[in-house]
């Protein structure tokens, strides 16, 4: 054991060797830190600034003129913001916790339980996850109105739960969980359900935090419900509100309400991430058996 | 393991229903009406194999430009997406925590931002004026005399919809494989130390890429369905369906063109199922190669 020095990822402190791969990586990143700088300074700019050419990276003189327009306009059309953002909130998070807990539970009887349409479940699912969405829309419409949610928040969450990438990615994580676990447990009289709490549950958590920042992000950004199976305004989500502001992107105000209203609809996104990243990157898989 | 014989469907079973509901009818009915002339107002006709025939037969534009489009994005995006996002993730393995968590951040944030930045910020990059910043940077340098119509030109369009899909593809698949690479055994890496491994290199090769092979088949697949159905970037540079001389018309657009333009939801339906196909024979490649063998 004399030479190993350990394996390099996840160092505890900064090595020479680390150099040259930061030489590399610096100038990429530097490049791609661009959009979410551009959206934040984009919001603060002054109308001026706004239609300034040639179009300036950065904002000179900030200003919140762009977020009191966007809260004038919504207060306009007679449905506040915020209602907006509570609908979005609510079928954000139903559809996340419904779609973790029912993919994790499938997760588990795929990969570690046997019986007879087995494969053929996840042959199907893996398939489903290649179709393009676009296809699907009328016939989903025409499901909808046949059990009769439409116009309810049921439309909004119940369409979205199910989420083929979500599972597909959850089971490729429970593979790795040891059989010998589960066995171990098994033995000492631990139920299937006890299982899927104690066990797979904790080890596969890197997988949920990803599972997690995914669903949210498809959620959030989701406007096929709004537009199709609601109705009535005022049940209709953040993102479809600030996607009608950019189809009056004509209007000289519309610029600066519409970038700010992109700055509002990325920052639940980002601190969702910062939150969870923690959990995608925690190494603690093979803790449960040594 | 000792299971009773209902229990996996008991835990299958709230899945699968929404699943088959809101996800497999609508597929089967959609796949019912390619067989049909849907026109989304008067009831479906049943027309056989019409659509399919006259997808490979009449319909020049798909053969001449969009499936060529396609799978040239596809066989660029989709490979090179996937290499760029196991590299990265690698990379910022090796470093300690407060970096690394920074540099995962910037690298995924394209993902977090991908329509707003799309809208805002590459057309200002790319814009066909002399006020374009590339075009800006070109002219400076005097390597150009007059600005280039990058979003407009069917010369280029295709060209920058792969630097946008590059740029973007570090997606759910690069966190999968991050995850991965972090939950790697450390035993493993001193096993094979004593065996003779020597670099990084060696180590990425015999060590980490076989321990993680679920998540390198999660980012596969992953890679070709997005490049595939990432038609969006084309549109939205261009600022319109179909594109400038159909140059960056990928299949996805051409499946919104025929259903939410001209209303021919049959002959839609029959292009998605063609696209299904397509990905599906991809999609085998990849479960060859990464898939574990049972």
């Amino acid at each position: 054991m004399a030479g190993y020095k350990g394996n390099g990822i996840n160092p505890a402190k900064f090595e020479r060797g680390q150099i040259k791969i930061y030489i590399v990586l610096l100038p990429l990143a530097i490049f791609m830190l661009f959009p979410i700088v551009y959206i934040f300074c984009h919001a603060f700019k002054p109308m001026e600034e706004l239609f300034e050419f040639p179009p300036k990276f950065y904002v000179k003189n900030p200003t919140t003129d762009n977020f009191e327009a966007l809260f004038k306009s919504a207060r306009n059309a007679g449905i506040p913001l915020s209602k907006y953002v509570f609908n979005s909130l609510l079928v954000t998070l139903s559809v996340c916790i419904g779609g973790i807990v029912i993919s994790t539970m499938a997760a588990y009887a795929l990969s570690k339980m046997r019986f007879k349409v087995r494969g053929l479940i996840f042959s199907i699912n893996q398939s489903a996850l290649m179709f393009v969405a676009a296809a699907v829309m009328i016939p989903r419409y025409l499901i909808i109105s046949g059990l009769h949610i439409t116009n309810t928040y049921w439309a909004h969450i119940l369409p979205l739960i199910a989420m083929p990438v979500s599972l597909f990615l959850i089971k490729q994580f429970v593979d790795q969980v040891p059989d010998a676990l589960i066995e171990a447990a098994s033995i000492d009289g631990a139920t299937p359900f006890r299982i899927y709490r104690q066990i797979i549950i904790p080890l596969v958590k890197p997988a949920i935090a990803t599972g997690v920042i995914m669903s949210f992000q498809s959620v959030w950004s989701n406007v096929e419900t709004s537009n199709l199976y609601v109705n009535t305004d005022a049940m209709k989500t953040l993102t479809f509100y600030a996607n009608t502001l950019s189809n009056a992107n004509n209007l000289v105000q519309g610029q600066g309400v519409q970038a700010a209203a992109s700055l509002i609809m990325f920052i639940p996104n980002l601190i969702l991430f910062i939150f969870l990243q923690k959990d995608v990157m925690n190494t603690m898989a093979h803790s449960g058996i040594k | 393991m000792k299971t009773s014989k209902t229990t996996p469907y008991i835990f299958l079973l709230p899945y699968i229903v929404l699943f088959s509901v809101f996800i497999i009818v609508p597929i089967a009915i959609a796949i019912g009406l390619s067989f049909t002339d849907f026109n989304t107002i008067q009831s479906p006709n049943f027309v056989g194999f019409m659509n399919y025939i006259n997808l490979f037969t009449q319909d020049s534009i798909f053969m001449q430009f969009v499936l060529p489009n396609t799978i040239t994005f596809s066989l660029i995006v989709g490979p090179g997406g996937y290499c760029l996002s196991f590299l990265l993730a690698w990379s910022i393995a090796q470093f300690t925590k407060a970096p690394r968590t920074v540099l995962a951040l910037i690298f995924y944030s394209p993902s977090l931002t991908m329509g707003t930045a799309m809208n805002i910020l590459w057309r200002i990059i790319f814009s066909g004026d002399s006020y374009g910043y590339v075009n800006a940077v070109l002219l400076d340098m005097g390597l150009i005399n007059e600005p280039i119509l990058w979003l407009t030109s069917s010369s280029t369009l295709l060209i920058i919809m792969i630097i946008v899909g590059l740029w973007s593809s570090m997606g759910i698949g690069f966190l999968a494989i991050l995850a991965g690479i972090m939950n790697a055994d450390d035993e493993l890496y001193e096993a094979g130390a004593i065996d003779g491994i020597k670099n990084r290199f060696q180590e990425m090769i015999y060590i980490t890429i076989p321990t993680m092979k679920p998540q390198m088949l999660f980012a596969a697949v992953m890679a070709i369905v997005n490049a595939f159905n990432n038609g969006a970037i084309g549109v939205t540079l261009s600022g319109s369906n179909p594109t400038p001389g159909y140059a960056g018309q990928l299949i996805v657009n051409h499946i919104d063109d025929y259903g939410f333009i001209r209303f021919e939801m049959g002959y839609a339906a029959a292009v998605s199922v063609a696209l299904l196909l397509i990905i599906t024979v991809f999609s085998k490649v990849a479960t060859k190669l990464f898939g574990e063998k049972e």
